[in-house]
This record gives C-alpha cells, sequence and structure tokens, in this order.
C-alpha cells in the first residue's frame, strides 16, 4: 500500500509563561512505495515520532495532508502489552475486536507465536516475559491485524544489544516474505542502515527531511557488516550537524 | 491443607494467648465483673445469641442493608467516576464539589436523612449510600486518569474505539486499583452502617451493641463487637482481599 505525505506541518501550543509556540514539523513531503522499508533518523525532539503519530491519526497535524488507505499498524517504543491477558490474548486482540470466530483467532495467533518463537509462551502474562519477548509479541500482536503499513517507534530502543541484533534478524524475514510497507523511526543510525530500503535524516526542530540515503546491500544484513559501518559513518555525519544545533537549542531553553 | 495449618499456627497461638491474658485479667479481679466479663460470658451470649436467633437476624438485616447500600454505590460511583475522568467540564465543576463532601463524616448525613425520608430503612441506607460513593467516584476517576496514554493508544491502534475501548481496555485497565477502591468503599459503607444503626433505632448488629449497653450487660457489647469484627474480616480479607491478590498475582505488580 502506498504511502503519500504532503506538506504536513505540525506545530504546539506554547505552555503559560509567554513562550511561543514550538514547530515541530516543517513542509515534509514523503512518498512511500508499496512493500518498502523507510527509516527515519534525527536528533531526538525532532518530531520523528510525532510524523508517525500523524501519519496514525494519534495527532492532529496542524496543516498538510496523509494519503493512505491501507490498514495501518503501530508499534511503540514501550511494548504496551495488555497486562490483564495472557500472550495469546494479547496477540488475538484486534481479531477478537473485529468478532472473528474463536477457530480462527486461534489459528492466526498460534501462527504468529511460531513466527515470533514464542509458542511456549501462549499462556505466559505480559509480565513473565524478558523485554524482547515483549517486543516479539507486540509484534505478533501488530501483524496478526495484517497491517498493509506497519509504523515503528523506536521499537528495540529499549533493549539489550543481543536481543535486539537478534530481532533486526527476525524482523528483516518477516518483512522479507510479508512485504509490508514499513516505516520506522530511530536515532540508532546502524539499525537504520541494516533494516531499511532508505533511511531519511531529518533536521533539527523543527523536523525536515534532510537528506535521503538508499541502501542497496544485500539482505539479510548484519549490524558488523563493514559496507553498513561505511554507510553509517557517512550518515552519522550527516547528523552530526543536526544533534549539535538540538543540543544548543536545549540548552537555550534551559535559560 | 498441611501448609495452611502451619501458616494459621501463629496467628492462632496469638489469639489463644490473648484469651488467656483476659482470663487472667478476670480472676485478678481488677474490674468489677458487670464492666469486664469473663471470656466464658462472652463465648455464653454469642452462643446465646445465635440460638435465639437474635444475632442471625442482626446480620441478616444489616448485610442487607449494606449490600443495597453499596451495591447502588458501586453503580453510581462507578459511572460518575468515569464521567468526572472524561469529561473536563465535570472535573472543574463537580470534582471539588465531590472532594469537600467526602470530607463530612457519613453520620452527618444521618438528620438530614432522618427528615427527607422518616424513620426507616430508606434513611438508613442513605447514609450508607453518602459514606460510600464519594469515596468510590474518587478511586475510579483515579483510576481512569492514571491509565498510562500509550495503552489507550495501543487499544485505538489495534481496532478498539468507542464502547470497545472502554469494554476491552479502559475497564480491565483499571481493575487492581478499583478493586481497591472497592475494599475501601466496602470499609466506609461498613462503618457508616455501623453507626447509623446505633443512632437510629431498627433492628440490625448496631442496635444489638446499643442494646447491650442499655442493658449494662458488657458480654453482649463484646460479643456483637467480636460479630462485627468477623463479618469485617471475612468481606475484607477473605473475599475482597483474596480476589485482589489473584488478580495482582496475574498483573505481576
Amino acid at each position: 500500500m502506498k504511502l503519500q505525505i504532503n506538506n504536513i506541518n505540525k506545530s504546539f501550543a506554547g505552555s503559560n509563561n509567554g513562550q511561543s509556540a514550538v514547530e515541530a514539523l516543517k513542509n515534509v513531503n514523503l512518498t512511500v512505495a508499496e512493500g518498502e522499508f523507510v527509516c527515519l533518523v534525527g536528533p531526538s525532539g525532532c518530531g520523528k515520532s510525532t510524523l508517525l503519530n500523524i501519519i496514525a491519526g494519534l495527532t492532529a497535524a496542524s496543516s498538510g495532508q496523509i494519503d493512505c488507505s491501507g490498514r495501518l499498524g503501530f508499534m511503540f517504543q514501550e511494548p504496551t502489552l495488555f497486562p490483564w491477558l495472557k500472550v495469546k490474548d494479547n496477540i488475538g486482540f484486534g481479531l477478537k475486536i473485529l468478532k472473528r470466530s474463536k477457530e480462527k483467532i486461534n489459528e492466526v495467533v498460534d501462527y504468529f507465536l511460531e513466527l515470533t518463537h514464542l509458542s511456549n509462551f501462549k499462556e505466559a502474562y505480559p509480565h513473565e516475559l524478558s523485554g524482547g519477548m515483549k517486543q516479539r509479541v507486540a509484534l505478533a500482536r501488530t501483524l496478526a491485524l495484517k497491517p498493509d503499513i506497519l509504523l515503528m517507534d523506536e521499537p528495540f530502543a529499549a533493549l539489550d544489544a543481543q536481543t535486539r541484533e537478534m530481532l533486526y534478524k527476525e524482523l528483516q524475514e518477516i518483512w522479507q516474505f510479508s512485504k509490508k510497507t514499513v516505516i520506522f523511526v530511530t536515532h540508532n543510525v546502524r539499525e537504520a542502515v541494516v533494516l531499511g530500503d532508505r533511511v531519511l535524516v531529518f533536521t533539527a526542530r523543527p523536523g525536515q527531511i534532510k537528506k535521503e540515503f538508499k541502501i542497496n546491500l544485500p539482505r539479510p544484513r548484519d549490524i558488523n557488516d563493514i559496507e553498513v559501518t561505511k554507510i553509517s559513518n557517512a550518515i552519522n555525519q550527516e547528523l552530526k550537524t543536526e544533534v549539535a544545533e538540538a543540543v544548543k537549542e536545549l540548552e537555550h531553553y534551559e535559560k | 491443607m498441611k501448609n495452611k495449618l502451619i501458616r494459621l499456627a501463629k496467628p492462632l497461638t496469638f489469639i489463644a494467648c490473648l484469651i488467656l491474658l483476659w482470663q487472667i485479667l478476670y480472676w485478678l479481679k481488677i474490674w468489677p465483673k458487670w464492666l469486664f466479663p469473663s471470656p466464658a460470658d462472652v463465648w455464653l451470649t454469642l452462643v446465646k445469641g445465635f440460638a435465639n436467633h437474635t444475632f442471625i437476624w442482626g446480620i441478616l438485616i444489616s448485610l442487607k442493608r449494606i449490600f443495597i447500600g453499596f451495591g447502588v454505590s458501586i453503580i453510581i460511583g462507578t459511572l460518575l467516576g468515569f464521567l468526572i475522568a472524561k469529561i473536563k467540564l465535570l472535573r472543574e465543576t463537580v470534582d471539588p464539589i465531590i472532594l469537600g463532601l467526602q470530607t463530612l463524616p457519613s453520620i452527618c448525613w444521618l438528620p438530614l436523612a432522618l427528615l427527607w425520608f422518616g424513620l426507616n430503612e430508606k434513611a438508613i441506607i442513605f447514609v450508607v449510600l453518602m459514606g460510600t460513593v464519594l469515596s468510590l467516584t474518587i478511586s475510579v476517576k483515579g483510576a481512569v486518569l492514571n491509565i498510562p496514554p500509550i495503552l489507550i493508544n495501543a487499544g485505538k491502534m489495534l481496532g478498539a474505539d468507542g464502547l470497545n475501548l472502554y469494554r476491552y481496555i479502559l475497564i480491565p485497565a483499571i481493575l487492581p486499583s478499583y478493586l481497591t477502591g472497592l475494599k475501601h468503599g466496602w470499609s466506609f459503607a461498613w462503618r457508616s452502617l455501623m453507626s447509623g444503626e446505633m443512632l437510629f433505632i431498627s433492628v440490625g448488629l448496631g442496635q444489638l451493641l446499643m442494646f447491650g449497653r442499655e442493658l449494662n450487660d458488657m458480654a453482649q457489647v463484646m460479643a456483637v463487637m467480636l460479630v462485627i469484627i468477623v463479618i469485617g474480616v471475612i468481606f475484607d480479607q477473605l473475599i475482597f482481599g483474596k480476589i485482589e491478590k489473584n488478580l495482582r498475582a496475574k498483573w505481576g505488580l
């Protein structure tokens, strides 16, 4: 499913002590092709998560429009599993709301449990799982609804390095055969290069797309691959100035 | 089963020691017998009270009142709590008034209730209601406002909106704090009922307690107090406590 973002602007109302409105996004234009994996990187606070929330309809844009007709799936930075539901019921949550039959739900849930290597934890409650397992359940829960477009907001940021690397591999495999359109927000440049077909670099606030990198490396990619490192370094150069800009702005706020 | 017995052994031994101490104090004759009855006197009064059914009726009538008062409070308190949490205008207007009214001890509603409803069941149930409903409202409101917004967003992204959002996200999400609120509400209701029954001519445990006083029958006073304690423990620990514990274990709290 194609996704088109036209001239999105977003500003947040200023706080009460006389601060002016904060511009979070400025004239963002982006077209994502069907089945494409696009990564957004940028300094923290640049509005990349806000853009994802706007696409998802969780936040309203100040102006501009989003064209997309497919079903959206959203994966958050925290696993946001429902603590009152078992793993299998978390994964089947969306289907239950759609009032699918029990047999159908069980079938889909079992499929995604297997896909995410969680079959043994079907009956567990979320608090019994590790961070990486929770994120896998969250991924399975999102995929179970068969979304056309997958929006991912730093889903692996809170995980340890080993778990993350394992999940890069799994996500690439799942993406390669399901051919979903993915928009993946991260502040980790290497992560973006490993996963994305395209990496877009955002400027410091107000967020604008500054530069685009096409990643033409064969998949599955490894985070320690020398080519990944090379491209990451190039993107990091681009980012450095923006991070410096963001830090300067923060210092300005403290005064 | 054996584990349970071992776990109960300590508190039971302790209670036995307390009764023994009581008996020793009684033997020492520090206070006159009519002010300080022996454990056996209280026990006999209990047996007699249950045998001639006065205690049984007292318990049933009090429980009936509390079930009605508490039941209506649950419905009103839960609805009101959700409304205040979800509607900003109500948070700015109704909420401060509820917080203010909550400071009023529930028994202060009795004179008003007597004038409005007269000397009947309605008055006493009204007192129970007023003692409970506000605390329930406040706890439901707090619980709803404390649901992490990201959990609600996750529910929305999975297709839950409108009533489904309430049924599948908001209501299950508040359950642990809701149960704690119910437990507090129950003890508020129980206190309100007892104070109401003591001031107000009615059958029920509170009145049995006052009868004991009027007849200078300390054994009866203590026997009824024991009954009130036991009912309180049954509901607080065994019913609400158990459900709460199971739920918390499930959530990993």
